[in-house]
């Protein structure tokens, strides 16, 4: 029963990594960064592994997330490749 | 160059999946890890330490040498954004921004002009750089940052039992923080956990943890080996809880260290290490 969402999230994840080197805009990196965090925590937790899903959505989703934003703050929104 | 790029990064991704297969599958009964050295864990943890939670015992216990590290290099990484990022003189921007309380009204004052009262309650200093005005999130986040901080003390506490621990409680912890500060402005927050105190602090958790160990040594057992801590804590020679009360010591230090580091690396980051003017 567990399968199908372990390929949804995969998948998911295998589209946010994608998305993230792939756009212009280095905020909308940041987020969907965000989002790949927080589906690999899902991942984790969908594992069984719920301490290591609960340091990814705080680390990984959270603060990390708010740490790039605030780079992107200071530096070029675009990137130049 | 894009295209040699792309060659390694397909090399490397097929060497990879190609070396990932010889690996047991996930829930193997019969791989190395899963025939003697995780039913150890598990079926010790309760006899040995009294914790319920065997991730915690292993993170803090069996692995406590490691998870010291770990906290150490979490306090590198403040020190080095610090030495990279921190400017000793405050630059002050050309302009700076002040927003006049009553009307609403933004003021610019060129550099040189006559700037307001430093704790004047009419006009309030904004940032050049983004500075919405919003009573909503103010008073949102207002709300939340005390829960955030429960639940954070929560996490620290309850880890033995529940998943969590000092990693997730200080990220918390200090997330509330780094909240309070993009919800207000850097400077207010800075008056109220100054970068002072987050050096100190994150200094004084990685010595709780390594001093926890450290007060094994004296008492005659192994660094780290919290059974000796028995005596101190009034319990028998051999209780259990002396373990799970040293690993609540260490999990205290670890919550300290990585609150405090991750708002000064917010500090220095936000603000490009001028610490005047923060997202």
């Amino acid at each position: 029963m567990s399968l199908p969402i372990d390929f949804i999230v995969l998948a998911l994840v295998v589209i946010c990594g994608i998305v993230a080197i792939s756009v212009k805009d280095l905020m909308a990196a940041a987020i969907v960064f965000s989002a790949y965090s927080f589906l690999m925590c899902l991942s984790w937790a969908v594992m069984g592994a719920v301490d290591v899903a609960f340091t990814e959505a705080t680390v990984g989703a959270g603060v990390s997330t708010v740490f790039c934003v605030a780079a992107v703050f200071h530096s070029t929104r675009r990137t130049k490749d | 160059m894009k295209i040699t790029g792309l060659l390694t990064v397909i090399i490397c991704g097929a060497l990879l999946t190609y070396y990932a297969m010889d690996f047991p599958d996930f829930g193997d009964g019969r791989s190395p890890a899963n025939t003697y050295l995780s039913p150890h864990f598990l079926e010790n943890t309760m006899h040995d330490a009294h914790v319920p939670n065997s991730v915690t015992t292993i993170l803090a216990d069996y692995r406590g040498y490691d998870t010291m590290y770990e906290t150490t290099v979490v306090l590198t990484a403040g020190l080095a954004c610090f030495f990279l990022l921190r400017r000793k003189e405050s630059t002050s921007p050309p302009a700076r921004f002040f927003r006049h309380v009553p009307t609403g009204l933004t003021l610019r004052i060129e550099e040189g002009g006559k700037l307001p009262a430093e704790n004047s309650k009419v006009f309030t200093r904004i940032d050049s750089l983004w500075a919405p005005d919003s009573l909503i999130i103010r008073n949102t986040c207002r709300l939340i940052i005390a829960f955030v901080q429960l639940f954070a003390l929560y996490v620290v506490a309850h880890g033995h039992y529940s998943p969590g621990g000092g990693f997730q409680g200080g990220v918390l912890l200090g997330s509330s923080i780094i909240l309070f500060s993009i919800s207000n402005d850097l400077r207010r927050t800075l008056k109220r956990f100054r970068e002072k105190t987050a050096a100190v602090l994150g200094a004084i958790g990685v010595l709780i943890y390594s001093g926890t160990g450290f007060v094994c040594l004296l008492m005659g057992a192994h660094f780290l080996n919290y059974e000796a801590l028995s005596p101190l804590l009034g319990l028998k020679t051999g209780d259990p809880m002396a373990r799970s009360h040293g690993i609540f010591s260490v999990e205290i230090g670890v919550a300290f260290a990585v609150m405090s580091v991750m708002i000064w690396i917010y500090y220095n980051l936000s603000s490009a290490g001028k610490h005047d003017e923060g997202l």
